[in-house]
């Protein structure tokens, strides 16, 4: 693995090279009989795989004439392999995009057009959030939110009335000190220090991440600096400290697993993970400090510009997005949500047992944060608003110092 | 192989010399085959190497050449920028970080992983007990999987529950935050890089000293030599050819640290770790900028080149080849 850095980037490109001139033909010559698509995931990964296969096993039945590879990776390598095969010219014919990378995807010319058959069975703000100048460039496949978590044996032990939807940042500060018990190692509250909590904190606190052109960031501003301060106060008062493995992956999930983390600021997708566990808990909409929001994540599937199958993969793609069977095998699992417009199938979703109040799922869609969005320099703009605010987490740089470098370093990521 | 090739050249050049003018006429065509034959076998033993060499270091050195004049995110088609990029590269400050901050974990690592590979090597060239298990146990790191060690230090040296903390706090140590801490994220990189690499130095240095002739060093004990001035007036002379290649090797290597620092740091915390390789990687795969990256794995490349050939010119001056 110690060959030249230059062999290893030169690879991709040399490849890339030789694919894109090959690969650029007609793609208008639709197979008759059967047709083989690939389809790449990481909607599936880590628990729902027999899901998305009972999925595709449907889809397969009803269309004989069409088979379905399917390929899963782990999230945190997705977007990597899925660069890298765009580069290549090698991309499944359907494949995972999320929401925040939709644009740049668009803008560069990967996904083709889409036009569903059905497009009233979709939920409209979510369906709409893929389109550009009017055109369907994704489906979504499901949309999840961010609430609040809690274990409610601790809360009762420390004789702490539970979180409810009026909380505010104040009632939640004063819940977590009273739970953190340092000695019994029992933390208060858990919520990561990243670009993803900073944007809807900042929402719950009246602010904007961009100006109304996205050219700037508007996060530098008394209301910005008070939200950093939220967020990254909670390490070593009430949340565990990076050095205790803060921010590590699955820290904050196996904390509260193993019932030392009384709140905790996650999505609705562990609800499976904490189905059975030997406490008590339930959750809340997150609290707001002037306002309530909710983080949003939508994830979609696109189809390849380049595919040879743009109709099977098309037929594919809506399938899974809007099908009754897909609808009912997400909510059967506790996955996350289908981006359905079928209220009824929806309402099932509240008595499916643990967490009780699943109504604050929906609670929490009434006032939604998108995640900022650049057509260049998303991932730029994310690590360096992340690697910001934990400097100010460590205690490195004051928080004002932290928001002045982030602004200064993304202001010049997205607009050169 | 190198040799046999040296050999196969030689001979063809010995042949070339002895029928030289005696041989007119008839004789030449035999000649010529002859040599032609040689010049296959010569090739054909070059092949398995220089076949991997074009396809996959000479070509997509040629092709980063060309994408490095280019902008292009690895989705839509490249835009031709000429030298935009290296005029982009050399004026952002970020530049210079990568550098210095490859710098400092060759400062770093150098010393300590030739100091260390010399130190075993001198104890396992004694008659030590059980000193072939010994060599192999230090030359198990060196074929062990990167992402595999760096995992295993980033627990090791975990702050708050790894076990080099923990053993320090029995001595009433605090321990350092190591790769949560800026400035201990760097050694931690150096100490698990110098601790890995060690078997290999061990094995060329111990290469080099059991190629000096015993009777050298008799000779200087019976002068009157002790045990560190043999070390430094005939071990060590004799020993700069190995260590001029573990030097070249290490330096080439130490340029393009990278598999520890994306697995134990992913050039963090705060950026203090971030080394050229890093960077080159983080442009191309999470920024999609990979006409800049190119650009950087040349100039990386410049580099190293410089660094090498001052090295192979500075080596007569005390590389002793007896």
């Amino acid at each position: 693995m110690r060959t030249t850095a230059l062999a290893g980037v030169g690879i991709v490109a040399a490849t890339a090279l030789a694919l894109t001139g090959c690969s650029a033909g007609d793609s208008s010559t639709e197979a008759d009989g059967p047709v083989t698509i690939t389809y790449t995931n990481f909607i599936s990964n880590g628990g729902n795989e027999e899901n998305l296969q009972a999925i595709v096993d449907a889809f397969e039945e009803e269309n004989p004439d069409i088979t379905v590879e399917v390929t899963t990776l782990p999230y945190a390598d997705y977007g990597t392999a899925l660069q890298t095969d765009l580069a290549a010219g090698t991309v499944s014919d359907v494949f995972d995009i999320e929401y925040a990378n939709f644009a740049q995807y668009q803008a560069n010319g990967v996904l083709a057009e889409l036009d569903p058959e059905d497009p009233s069975a979709y939920r409209e703000s979510v369906l709409e959030a893929y389109q550009a100048d009017g055109t369907q460039y994704a489906l979504p496949s499901s949309f999840s939110t961010v609430v609040l978590f809690y274990n409610a044996d601790l809360f009762e032990a420390a004789g702490v009335e539970t979180p409810t939807a009026d909380w505010t940042w104040a009632d939640e500060q004063a819940a977590a000190e009273e739970l953190t018990d340092e000695g019994a190692g029992v933390w208060g509250d858990h919520q990561p220090v990243s670009f993803y909590e900073y944007y809807k904190v900042l929402a719950q606190n009246g602010g904007e991440f961009l100006n109304e052109d996205g050219t700037e960031v508007a996060f530098n501003t008394p209301e910005g600096v008070e939200a950093a301060e939220w967020l990254v106060g909670k390490s070593g008062t009430v949340m565990p400290t990076i050095e205790d493995g803060q921010g590590t992956p699955d820290f904050d999930t196996n904390l509260f697993l193993d019932g030392k983390l009384a709140m905790l600021h996650t999505g609705i997708w562990m609800f499976g993970a904490f189905a059975d566990v030997p406490f008590g808990w339930d959750i809340a909409v997150e609290p707001g400090n002037t306002q309530q929001a909710s983080a949003l994540f939508s994830n979609a599937v696109g189809v390849s510009a380049g595919s040879e199958h743009q109709e099977a993969a098309a037929a594919f793609a809506e399938y899974l997005t809007s099908s009754d069977v897909m609808v009912q095998t997400r909510l059967d699992a506790g996955w996350e949500l289908p981006a359905t417009s079928d209220e009824a199938a929806l309402d099932s979703y509240l008595t499916l047992g643990s967490p009780e109040n699943r109504q604050a799922v929906f609670d929490s869609l009434e006032n939604v944060a998108l995640p900022p969005v650049v057509a260049e320099g998303q991932q730029e703009m994310q690590d360096i608003m992340t690697e910001e605010l934990v400097e100010a987490q460590a205690g490195r740089k004051s928080v004002q110092e932290a928001l002045d470098s982030a602004e200064e370093r993304i202001n010049a990521a997205i607009g050169g | 192989m190198t040799a046999l090739i040296g050999e196969a050249a030689a001979e063809v050049g010995a042949e070339a010399r002895s029928t030289g003018s005696r041989t007119r006429g008839p004789r030449t065509s035999t000649r010529r085959s002859r040599r032609v034959r040689y010049a296959l076998t010569v090739l054909a033993f070059l092949l398995p190497s220089a076949v991997p060499l074009l396809l996959f270091v000479l070509g997509p050195m040629v092709a980063a050449a060309w994408i490095s004049l280019t902008e292009w995110n690895l989705l839509a088609p490249a835009e031709w920028v000429g030298f935009e990029n290296y005029a982009n590269l050399l004026t952002d400050p970020e530049t210079a970080d990568v550098f210095l901050h490859t710098l400092y974990y060759i400062v770093g690592y150098l010393p300590l992983v030739y100091v260390g590979g010399l130190a075993i090597a001198l104890a396992l060239n004694t008659a030590l007990r059980g000193r072939t298990v010994l060599r192999g146990v230090y030359f198990l790191p060196v074929i062990t999987s990167w992402i595999v060690v760096a995992l295993v230090w980033r627990w090791l040296l975990n702050p708050s529950n790894g076990v080099v903390n923990t053993v320090l706090a029995w001595f009433g140590i605090d321990g350092p935050g190591w790769w949560t801490d800026p400035a201990w994220a760097m050694p931690s990189i150096i100490l698990a890089s110098a601790w890995k690499d060690l078997g290999f130095v061990m094995v060329i240095l111990l290469a080099g000293l059991q190629a000096i002739d015993p009777e050298l060093l008799d000779a200087a004990r019976v002068d009157g030599a002790g045990w560190w001035r043999r070390l430094f007036s005939v071990t060590l002379p004799l020993l700069s050819p190995a260590t001029f290649f573990v030097i070249v090797i290490s330096l080439i290597n130490g340029f393009q640290v990278f598999d520890q620092v994306y697995a134990m740091t992913g050039g963090g915390p705060g950026g203090a770790t971030q080394v050229v390789v890093q960077q080159i990687y983080d442009l191309t795969f999470r920024y999609g900028k990979a006409g800049e990256a190119s650009a950087l794995s040349w100039l990386l490349f410049v580099v190293i080149l410089a660094v090498t050939v001052i090295q192979i010119r500075g080596q007569r001056k005390w590389v002793n080849y007896g």
